[in-house]
């Protein structure tokens, strides 16, 4: 027996041996790496005829619903921009592979991306815990870490993160706004706070905080995502008799709580952040939903009268110039998704981009993208300024109050801007928002 | 003899991945890294379902208790790496004993059910304590090569080698152990509890310490998986990442350790192999996102179709067609059995002897 592995595993041994070093020498031959390249190559993934950009996006997994439109949506973008005749003759290649909300696996494709395809940034990286595991290592590594897709405040620390930039409004701001409308609208009234307990939840309390007085809180009730009975958490707030609920929740959520609250016939004004509101979304859920529970609802007249605030134009006010051109390049590039609110949010951070690669001029580098943005960025599809400068990679700046109305968020009154900080009022915005160019492109 | 024949076998193969680490580009060196902490993990696995015949679909939590030892050693106390890895190792192992006592008095489908139990509920203790282990926003870690290799020196090169190094320790001494004594009673109470046990053999015992040593792997790869990730969060550590290992250790061959190579680069490199496939060939976004689910699906039932023991058991079948007379045959040359029923060949697959009269009395 022992005989017989003296000799195997040698023999074995020098034949793995020979056969990989042969296949190492081969693939240095073909020069990995690969920031070199063609005369216009002003940085990795640049070259005279293309901006390769990468992204991590989840579209399979959990997170998929939904958010897995957003990435194809900016690409449908990109499209109308390269066949339009591009960012200074260069056509945009968006690459967005799947991560499927795993941080190791958006290590993983983030390493992939940034040294196998060279791509010049990173761009919309999806979600808060997924993009925590690779914020640093972009940064470490230079790379532009350009608009990503959460509004967890973590992203503006130009200090420690000088190549993120954060994009939608953060979750503080948004807290801050909805506070304000409910301090003014409510007072007196008895108010509960039901939200997720991870930096999205925390941060919206944050924010709300800094407006509703404390002695109006009744009660405050947290739910973690993987746990979907929350039916103790709906009683608690019942219990506390609180008259209006303020939710940081993601649309499940906001789902569930609707159906508990019809379940145990609470029924208090729900004002609920933008990141769990959209109505198509809530409705089809609110329906599903019931229907595993045997019982037949209609959704949109479960969602009538929810509170809620907005960063962009409303999908159905069909008079403003953005809609409009994002819906002609919905029907000639992404048909075949629905033109919600997902694909109105790719479009709209597209077209951010689209702006900063133009900032950055006819050689852009790494750095020089970021220091276009951080120069400030035209106010484009947001409803509000950006904040974008030195010491600000945060992004937008306010929203207005909706209010949910046979299936469409309608705006109510002006829009609103604040900052982060405790003692920063929330102001009415003075300016209107720049009509969409003609041409569709920055 | 054994230990010597080992450490060559395990230095030639550094030698080849330190040639492999220069040469291949940076990204490359990260999938090294990664394939590194697939394989310790899955030969942990599959030494405790190939070898002790036990089964865990808990794998992943283990993996995460690891991780976040590891994570709150190098935040907190500031552990250089080669203190971190033995003592995650150390901690998971600990872990190991809590699960496997109960794991012992179990089989089947009841050891299944209850170690999948603990793969679904472990890893939300960390949403539970957001205060110790940061929520669902996990521990960030960060680890730089020394600077004695240069300012220039690509770290994912420096995490290829540390990895590859600790991957290479681990097989060494399963590898070891396999042959040993220990080993041999694993076999023993595999294949026959009951004539083991009437042997001398504490049949318990030895199934506790095969969980031990398979969580103390499973630990080890999850501190390796968190400096690679460079973050600790729950949603590293979800249900598919424990079938995923199983899957692993299936692909490769059940109780080989070659196996648990195979069944890591198999998940390593299929689905970026298959995605970059996927996308020069301008597929849509929602099909090309779903394909390498799929691929890795057909490529699980082609091989357990074609090599029910795995690719390292066909591997074993096809060179022993090819090759009647090659050194890897000698010792058997005599009898001639097929790969799998040479059950006393530490190196071969593990095959689930046909059940023999005693053993049915045994488990009713």
């Amino acid at each position: 027996m022992n005989k017989s592995h003296r000799l195997r595993l040698p023999v074995i041994a020098a034949a793995v041996t020979a056969s990989l070093v042969a296949a190492g020498c081969g693939s240095s031959s073909s020069s990995p790496g690969g920031s070199g390249g063609a005369a216009a190559a002003s940085a990795p993934g640049i070259t005279s005829t293309q901006i390769l950009i990468g992204s991590h996006q989840p579209l399979t997994g959990p997170a998929a619903p939904g958010y897995s439109e957003i990435a194809p949506a900016a690409n449908a973008y990109f499209q109308y921009v390269n066949a339009h005749g591009g960012v200074y003759g260069r056509k945009i290649k968006y690459t967005y592979l799947d991560d499927a909300y795993d941080p190791s696996k958006t290590t993983s494709v983030v390493h992939q991306l940034v040294l196998q395809n060279s791509v010049f940034g990173i761009f919309n990286g999806l979600g808060t815990p997924t993009h925590l595991a690779v914020v640093k290592y972009l940064n470490a590594s230079k790379v532009p870490d350009l608009f990503i897709a959460s509004g967890c405040d973590c992203w503006n620390n130009p200090a420690a993160y000088p190549y993120s930039f954060g994009w939608q409004l953060d979750y503080v701001r948004e807290g801050k706004i909805l506070g304000a409308y409910i301090k003014q609208h409510f007072p007196g009234k008895k108010i509960a706070y039901f939200y997720q307990n991870d930096e999205f939840g925390q941060d919206g309390v944050k924010g709300l905080d800094m407006e509703i007085p404390h002695s109006q809180v009744v009660a405050r009730e947290s739910y973690v995502p993987t746990n979907v009975n929350i039916a103790p958490q709906v009683t608690v707030l019942k219990g506390s008799g609180a008259q209006v609920v303020v939710s940081f929740a993601i649309p499940a959520f906001n789902a569930l709580f609707k159906l508990t609250s019809l379940k145990l016939s609470y029924n208090p004004t729900l004002v609920a952040s933008n990141v769990g509101t959209d109505p198509q979304t809530l409705g089809g859920l609110l329906e599903a939903f019931a229907k595993q529970g045997g019982a037949t609802v209609n959704g949109n007249q479960l969602t009538q009268g929810i509170i809620t605030d907005g960063y962009l134009p409303t999908l159905g006010s069909t008079g403003n110039s953005w809609i409009a051109l994002f819906k002609k390049v919905h029907d000639t590039y992404d048909a075949k998704a629905p033109f919600d609110g997902n694909v109105l949010y790719g479009m709209a951070v597209g077209y951010t981009f689209v702006q900063a690669m133009v900032k950055a001029g006819k050689n852009p580098t790494r750095a020089g993208v970021v220091k276009a943005i951080e120069g400030g960025l035209p106010q484009g599809a947001a409803v509000a300024p950006y904040n974008y400068s030195m010491t600000d990679h945060g992004g937008m700046s306010g929203a207005f109050i909706g209010i949910i109305k046979n299936g469409a968020v309608v705006q109510q009154g002006p829009v609103w801007t604040t900052d982060t900080t405790p003692t920063g009022p929330v102001t009415q915005f003075s300016g209107s928002q720049p009509p969409a160019p003609a041409s569709g492109m920055p | 003899m054994t230990l010597l024949r080992h450490l060559v076998a395990a230095a030639v193969a550094g030698a080849v991945i330190w040639a492999l680490s220069v040469q291949l580009n940076a990204f490359r060196d990260f999938q090294m890294a990664e394939i590194a902490v697939y394989v310790v993990a899955i030969a942990g696995l599959s030494l405790l379902i190939g070898l002790s015949g036990q089964i865990s679909l808990g794998h992943g939590a283990f993996m995460a208790v690891g991780a976040y030892a590891a994570a709150l050693l190098m935040l907190h106390l500031n552990w250089p790496l080669w203190a971190v890895f033995p003592a995650s190792a150390a901690v998971t192992a600990l872990a190991g004993t809590v699960v496997g006592l109960a794991a012992a008095r179990l089989s089947g489908p009841y050891l299944a059910g209850a170690t999948l139990m603990l793969a679904v509920a472990l890893p939300s203790l960390a949403t539970q304590f957001p205060g110790v282990f940061g929520g669902d926003q996990g521990l960030s870690v960060t680890v730089t090569p020394p600077a004695g290799l240069g300012a220039t020196f690509p770290p994912t090169r420096w995490l290829a080698w540390v990895c590859a190094l600790a991957a290479l320790i681990t097989l060494v001494i399963l590898a070891n152990l396999g042959r040993s004594r220990v080993g041999r009673n694993w076999r023993a109470i595999r294949d026959d509890p009951v004539a083991a046990a009437l042997s001398g053999l504490n049949v318990g015992a030895l199934r506790v310490l095969a969980f031990i040593v398979s969580a103390a792997c499973a630990g080890l790869a999850g501190a390796m998986l968190a400096i690679t990730t460079s973050l600790v969060s729950p949603g590293s550590f979800t249900l598919s990442l424990s079938i995923a290992l199983l899957a692993g250790a299936v692909l490769g061959g059940l109780g080989t350790l070659t196996g648990a190579l195979w069944g890591a680069l198999v998940i390593v490199l299929v689905p970026t192999y298959v995605t970059d496939v996927a996308a020069s060939h301008g597929l849509s976004g929602g099909v090309a996102a779903n394909i390498p689910i799929a691929v890795y699906g057909v490529v699980l039932i082609v091989v357990m179709l074609v090599f029910p023991y795995g690719i390292q058991g066909g591997l074993r079948r096809l060179a022993g067609a090819f090759l009647p007379t090659s050194p890897t045959r000698l010792g058997s040359a005599g009898r001639r059995a097929p790969a799998g029923e040479d059950a006393e060949d530490p190196d071969a697959p593990y095959r689930r002897p046909p059940v023999s009269e005693h053993q049915e009395e045994g488990t009713s």
